[in-house]
């Protein structure tokens, strides 16, 4: 019953999100700081993930290769439909759930038992609307994010085949450009901006709706980042079904 | 002014204030007071529009609250001036941003006459040097002295205060509390203040309101507060030693 209740709150939390804007110039503002704290803060965790999981997936695949009449191009092949189909949407996402998640429940879960979210309220603010709507907008960036990860994961392939000797640079590049179907792309960037509203909104409802203390904020911060990872992972299942079979 | 009548609020089933009637009066530092638990803060809270009464009405200076506009509600919320209990800065912004946060969001003044304004206010509350600084690079009381400044920024009718000097060593509690009474004067505004601090009920309470389990059980002056049998009242105001001897003192100065 109380996950019922939630998931209402959740889309009347959105309701509000959306409505009695913020000054448009207060809003420029804040959408520059989230924008630098949420894309600009993340980038240099996802650029060292994406890397080296791209090496870690090209060198599996190569080892896994045993029958000599599988061609070596497969390496930059699988890499590159494992980079671009899941690991970069997704595993970075879930990734974004632990860093930017926490952050954004924890920081409203603050300003929430800090009485700061009443003085918004009291002043006649749109709370949610100045909380939210902002981080809804700098997310709006994360296929960025995502595309530099797809970038530096193929990246990380290509360095781990080469410096580990199971491809060589041609083969590679031949699996990279081998049967490439354009639309896998447009399906991973469209469960990316699905994923970047989602990071925005479900630890933001957590954050608000908290009620306690310090410990608290701790708390809804773990509850938000399962949920959120839940809820991408249920999606990432609902869209592939959609889009690609 | 404001005039609250029979105003009544539950929380699952449990009913926090049974039926308060009490005016609060322009230019007067109103106090309300109780033990923890009395329903000090809830009541505060719907007065402010925080939680919506489950019955009764509150007029602000004849206005029914109820009767509002979406417009007309935004509009009284920029007249209500706000001192939460820990004073509810935001961290991310200075002290001046904070003061100049509710002109940002509602006023159409220029940026210069903003600046001019918030200086004033931080001179008003006796802030000279802190305009630049973050709110946890200042003291509890400096915290109070801003969250005041903010509160008063807009020229506010109505200001409301949650416990205002809790925290505060006695020195600085009294400062706050005279510059509380001192901007309730000058600027002729409805103060409410929700406070257990017995040395305000003394010196700023020219209005006391004493809930007990969500009924208003008392009400008066801060002469008269010396004088009742309400035994209620007395328990509570007169709990510890130094304030019973301070009542004698005063009773008998009365006499003589």
């Amino acid at each position: 019953m109380i996950y019922l209740e939630n998931i209402g709150r959740y889309f009347l939390m959105l309701k509000s999100v959306f409505s009695r804007m913020t000054k448009w110039s207060m809003l420029r503002n804040l959408i520059f700081k989230e924008i630098d704290d949420l894309i600009i803060g993340s980038m240099g965790i996802v650029c060292f993930i994406s890397f080296f999981v791209g090496g870690v997936v090209a060198i599996q695949t190569a080892l896994n290769i045993n029958n000599p009449l599988i061609p070596k191009y497969l390496v930059g092949f699988a890499t590159r439909q494992s980079v671009i189909l899941e690991f970069a949407p997704t595993f970075i996402s879930i990734i974004m759930a632990g860093k930017v998640g926490s952050f954004i429940t924890s920081s409203i879960g603050t300003m929430r038992v800090t009485e700061q979210i009443d003085a918004l309220e009291v002043m006649g603010v749109n709370s949610l609307n100045y909380l939210v709507f902002p981080k809804i907008i700098a997310l709006s960036l994360y296929p960025f994010v995502i595309t530099i990860s797809m970038f530096l994961g193929i990246l990380g392939g290509w360095a781990a085949s080469i410096y580990g000797g199971f491809s060589s640079s041609a083969d590679f590049i031949q699996g990279l450009q081998i049967e490439f179907i354009p639309f896998h792309v447009t399906y991973a960037f469209l469960k990316t901006f699905i994923f970047a509203f989602i990071l925005a909104t479900i630890p933001s409802f957590y954050g608000f709706y908290m009620k306690g203390g310090a410990l608290e904020v701790g708390k809804a911060s773990t509850t938000s980042f399962v949920w959120t990872s839940v809820v991408i992972i249920l999606l990432n299942y609902i869209i592939t079904q959609l889009l690609l079979t | 002014m404001i005039e609250v009548n029979n105003i009544k609020k539950s929380f699952d089933g449990v009913e926090v204030l049974k039926g308060i009637t009490t005016t609060f009066e322009k230019g007067k530092t109103n106090l309300i007071i109780g033990q923890s638990g009395s329903g000090k803060t809830v009541f505060l809270k719907t007065l402010l529009g925080l939680f919506k009464p489950d019955d009764g009405t509150i007029l602000f200076d004849g206005k029914d609250y109820r009767t509002f506009t979406e417009e007309q509600k935004r509009d009284l919320r920029t007249e209500i001036g706000m001192v939460f209990q820990g004073s509810a800065l935001f961290d991310s912004m200075t002290v001046e941003e904070n003061v100049m946060f509710p002109m940002r969001m509602f006023s159409k003044k220029s940026k210069s006459e903003m600046q001019d304004r918030a200086d004033f206010v931080l001179k008003r509350v006796k802030l000279f040097d802190a305009h630049h600084k973050y709110p946890a690079e200042t003291s509890g009381g400096m915290q109070k002295r801003v969250a005041i400044a903010r509160a008063i920024v807009m020229k506010p009718k109505y200001l409301f205060c949650d416990e205002p000097n809790s925290g505060l060593d006695p020195k600085t509690a009294i400062v706050i509390d005279n510059l509380i009474q001192e901007i309730t004067e000058e600027y002729d505004i409805t103060t409410v203040i929700n406070t257990h601090d017995m040395n305000s009920v003394m010196e700023i309470g020219k209005k006391i309101i004493f809930l007990k389990n969500g009924h208003k059980a008392w009400e008066g002056t801060n002469k008269q507060i010396f004088k009742t049998d309400n035994k209620s009242v007395t328990d509570f105001v007169y709990s510890s030693d130094l304030f019973k001897k301070v009542r004698e003192v005063y009773l008998k100065e009365l006499e003589d």
